[in-house]
């Protein structure tokens, strides 16, 4: 490699359809999209056909298990990022439950740093709202704001920040870096052992229920809290059909509340339980088919403002095992644009202008991310995916780039695949293959 | 029948079959020579993630009948980092030549877990796993009624059903397998099932269930059941605020002198006190209901093994697994 | 061995009509009686599902015959089923029910029944049922048809009908408590032929 910085290089892509609209070439050059047209042309350029695929701009996660540091053996920000690039993601936020936590400035910059040398696609940290996510105290939330990570998404993901004084403080409190709290809306005491969702599969299956109810309740109060304190909210993975319609309410009220759905609570259902596969048991569960439809329509509506992935690998052990004792989460980020896909775009629900919206404008916003969530214009930073819509492929977890194989749609045929992703202006993928990261300034070899 | 996982995938046919194959252990029972040669040669592993001496020995008894070797592995570890993995424990038995295992676990599931694997070519037979289901207890249940059924009226129960029969199922119906497996087999059965229980002690979701649900005991047991079966109550259920004392369960729920009285009074001279044990007397049972005439309590421990037999036998006896069970017989 | 209904043979012809199936059991039943010198003692075993309705038969012509035996008291089912030395090659087989006659089998003279002896596999397995249940004083074999190719040292004291067969061939014994031909009761034995 030469000591030219990679993104500096130009590319120049040929007929993609924009958000699925009007054939256009892009030219790439220096990190932004400087130029977009028809019949253009560029000397040195390296032509990409883009003949039917679809540009969009650059995929970004909310949410997102890099596992490190502390579980390397799942996941690390290197392999993790890696799959970010390959399912089209240019930014994804490292959710704050590593090991050690990511509670203190020092972590949150350590995991922002591992993801710059891996210069897959940017990794912003989540920081922890509470000390070791165990809901008593509050994180050093300014110092991640103020640190090198600029951190201004802050969850207790994976476990719920239950104590109402505790949850209102936080939601207060980023106010002054206008951050943001993603709650992962769980009541502990209702879900006390629970296993799956709660309802007429669970009663069959001998299983402990988790109530609908007990996410719903903490999203009543949190839309109410942040009603009372004017803070912004944000619900992760929102799971149920009452947790659309309170979220619905609270937005026709003027609460500043954005929601989150994942790609496998778009499609999935409790049924698939009965197997006893661990591979299905993930938090929130999986819920009935009227909550799927619910998720849809909420999504198509603009109620659910982004699709986060909630990419939660794990290592083969932590699932070859009895249910009750197996962990609980799917990867995602490889295959979320397919899901996408298949559940919202060919069921007609929506198009690739609000896939757009809901997988990348949407999700930089709620995430302040600069840089990111841009219209595919010149002008704009060159974070760029280039899908084939036409494209049928089968998942395989074992040819996935994320070290988890535990994707509860292995054996599916799903519609749809990254052909190109441009981060930063630089291809880490190309021809649906892992490309080469991009080099930063000043960490070239 | 590949395995026995669940009462729920029996279809009338295979339940007959087994409860009919039963009767014909029980005639064996009563031989001189209580033993069958036709598992010689075939290993059975008892493979227990939970106490249980009572279903452990009776299926060593049931498989030692039929000339199986025996194996029992008591796996108690059962904390996620602790012990050896299922899978684990599953190859070193399959390595050792097991041809079934019968497992019980803690873990709801576990059993269909290991059958779906392929950690393991045996045949898998659920001993009662977690909250889901026991399906021999309830194949003996099932067993114990029909024969008290035929008996009431007059008929051989062989290749009978239970059908006009009714029942009733009588406690901690949300954390019971035996109840699970039950509510299956006699809806297969034919017999009309009654659940009752606090409303606590009910699953959500059990609205959907093939049967009829009641919270009055007496109200139930004056419509004439053929078969009460009163589950085990686990007193640490209280402290879970699932029923304010032992004694206001007692009083509402458990089958106490006053309604065995009732009983009496009402004429109904044929209904049959069934329950699976270990009992709590004095709480869910009274001592005279557990001892009364009416009480099938050794009926079943007894039935038992002759349903594992029946069970043992059908699964491990023919060809490969896939074939349908025949009755032609060919020379 | 062919599933029945699974194909049909090449050709088939009746080698024993019900006239003659009758005439074969009274004989036996004479030289039963002969053989025993009376009915003292007799215990006839049917083996399933034919070998009991041949068992019950003879009872019947043993009973005309000598007056002093009762057939429903000398006669009993004998299943083999979990003897057989061939479970695991076969689909899963359910057990029948045995049934012996009220005074038992100790001491007494077991005639076992059945409709086909061939291999002899069946008859070794009833030895060993036998075995289990008590202690016989003497067992003897009846045989509606003996149709050779046996592969252990087994002989029937009392045969029907010597049919030399080939390999390919199947013996097919029908009688009206077990079997009917077009909803009609039927009393034949047939040898059909599976040549390919």
């Amino acid at each position: 490699m030469t000591a030219t910085p990679d993104s500096s290089r130009a590319y120049l892509i040929k007929g993609a359809a924009i958000g699925g609209g009007a054939r256009t070439d892009l030219l790439v050059r220096d990190g932004v999209i400087a130029e977009t047209g028809t019949g253009l042309a560029a000397a040195g350029a390296t032509v990409i056909d883009a003949d039917g695929l679809v540009a969009l701009p650059g995929l970004v996660d909310l949410h997102t298990h890099l596992r490190e540091p502390g579980r390397e053996d799942a996941e690390t920000v290197e392999t993790g990022s890696r799959a970010a690039a390959l399912g089209g993601f240019t930014a994804v936020h490292a959710m704050a439950n590593s090991s050690p936590v990511a509670d203190t400035a020092g972590v949150v910059e350590q995991v922002f740093t591992l993801g710059r040398k891996a210069g897959w696609t940017d990794v912003r940290p989540v920081g922890a709202v509470t000390v070791g996510l165990a809901g008593e105290r509050l994180a050093e939330l300014g110092a991640m704001a103020d640190s090198r990570a600029r951190v201004r998404v802050f969850s207790d993901d994976g476990m719920c920040v239950h104590d109402p004084v505790l949850m209102r403080r936080a939601l207060e409190y980023v106010k002054a870096f206008d951050g943001v709290i993603a709650q992962h809306a769980q009541e502990p005491r209702l879900t006390d052992g629970a296993q799956m969702n709660e309802g007429a599969v669970s009663a069959v299956l001998g299983m402990t229920g988790w109530p609908a109810v007990a996410e719903e309740s903490i999203i009543a109060r949190d839309v109410l809290l942040a009603q009372h304190v004017d803070s912004r909210l944000h619900v992760c993975h929102v799971s149920t059909a009452g947790s659309v319609e309170i979220i619905r309410w609270a937005k026709q009220r003027g609460i500043k509340v954005t929601a989150e759905v994942t790609p496998h609570h778009l499609w999935l259902t409790d049924e698939l339980v009965r197997s006893y596969d661990p591979v299905y048991k993930v938090n929130p569960p999986l819920r009935t088919d009227e909550d799927v439809k619910a998720l849809r329509a909420g999504l198509a509506d603009g109620t659910i403002d982004i699709i986060g992935t909630d990419h939660a690998p794990h290592p083969s052990e932590a699932k070859e095992c009895e249910w009750a004792q197996a962990a609980m989460g799917m990867t995602g980020l490889e295959t979320a644009l397919s899901v996408v896909q298949h559940t919202m775009i060919e069921s007609g629900l929506m198009g690739w202008d609000d896939f757009a919206r809901v997988t990348s404008t949407a999700p930089a916003r709620i995430g302040q991310l600069a840089g990111h969530g841009q219209p595919v214009a010149s002008g704009s930073a060159a974070n760029v995916t280039l899908v084939d819509p036409s494209a049928r492929w089968t998942v395989d977890p074992h040819q996935m780039a994320t070290m988890g194989r535990n994707s509860p749609f292995a054996g599916r045929e799903l519609p749809g695949r990254v052909v190109a992703t441009f981060y930063r202006g630089h291809p880490t993928v190309l021809d649906g293959r892992l490309n080469t990261p991009l080099v930063s300034e000043g960490e070239q070899h | 029948m590949r395995h026995l996982l669940s009462t729920e995938d029996l279809d009338k046919a295979d339940a007959i079959r087994i409860l009919d194959t039963a009767e014909e252990m029980a005639a064996v029972s009563d031989r001189e020579v209580k033993k069958l040669p036709v598992l010689r040669g075939r290993t059975v592993v008892n493979l227990f993630f939970e106490d249980s001496t009572r279903t452990r020995i009776s299926f060593e008894a049931a498989a030692k009948r039929l000339s199986a070797d025996v194996i029992n592995f008591a796996a108690k570890g059962s904390s996620v980092s602790k012990g050896e993995s299922l899978k684990d424990t599953a190859q070193t038995l399959e390595a050792m030549g097991a041809d079934a295992v019968v497992i019980r676990h803690w873990a709801s599931g576990a059993p269909a877990r290991l059958a779906a694997s392929d950690w393991i070519d045996a045949a898998v037979v659920n001993a009662g796993d977690g909250t889901h289901e026991h399906p021999t207890q309830a194949l003996l249940d099932a067993f114990t009624m029909r024969r008290n059924w035929a008996r009431i009226n007059g008929t051989a129960s062989a290749g009978t059903d239970l059908s006009g029969m009714k029942v009733a199922i009588v406690g901690d119906v949300l954390h019971s397998r035996v109840a699970r497996s039950n509510l299956w087999l006699l809806r297969t059965l034919g017999a009309d099932l009654t659940l009752v229980a606090p409303p606590t002690l009910l699953p959500v979701g059990v609205e959907q269930w093939p049967c009829s649900v009641s919270y009055d005991l007496d109200e139930t047991l004056a419509t004439g059941p053929h078969a009460v079966m009163m589950l085990r109550v686990q007193g640490e259920r209280m402290n879970a605020a699932f029923f304010p004392s032992t004694r206001e369960y007692s009083r509402r729920w458990g089958f106490d002198d006053r309604r065995l009285a009732a009983l009496d009074a009402a004429g109904a001279r044929e209904t049959i006190i069934m329950h699976p044990g270990p009992m709590n007397r004095g709480l869910e049972i009274s001592a005279a209901a557990a001892d009364s005439p009416r009480s099938t309590v050794l009926q079943q421990v007894r039935n038992g093994v002759s349903v594992r037999m029946a069970a043992l036998y059908l699964l491990l006896s023919g060809e490969s697994s896939s074939a349908a069970p025949t009755q032609e017989a060919q020379r | 061995m062919n599933m029945p209904g699974a194909a049909s043979p090449q050709s088939s012809r009746v080698v024993l009509a019900e006239a003659d199936i009758d005439r074969a059991l009274t004989r036996i039943a004479h030289e039963i009686l002969e053989a025993n010198k009376g009915s003292q003692d007799l215990v006839l075993l049917g083996i399933p599902r034919r070998g009991y309705p041949l068992a019950r038969r003879l009872a019947a012509k043993i009973e005309a015959a000598d007056g002093t035996a009762k057939a429903g008291e000398i006669t009993g089912q004998l299943d083999v089923t979990m003897f057989r030395d061939d479970l695991k090659r076969q689909p899963t087989r359910a057990p029948l029910p045995t049934q012996l006659p009220a005074s038992g089998i100790d001491n007494k003279v077991v005639v076992l029944v059945d409709d086909v002896l061939y291999s002899g596999r069946t008859i070794r397995a009833a030895l060993d049922a036998l075995v289990d249940l008590g202690r016989p004083r003497i067992v003897r074999l009846a045989v509606l048809v003996d149709r050779g190719h046996r592969e252990l040292p087994i002989r029937a004291d009392h045969v029907g009908k010597n049919l030399p067969t080939s390999s390919v061939e199947k013996v097919r014994v029908r009688l009206a408590e077990t079997d009917s031909v077009d909803g009609a009761p039927v009393n034949e034995v047939v040898i059909e032929d599976w040549s390919a």
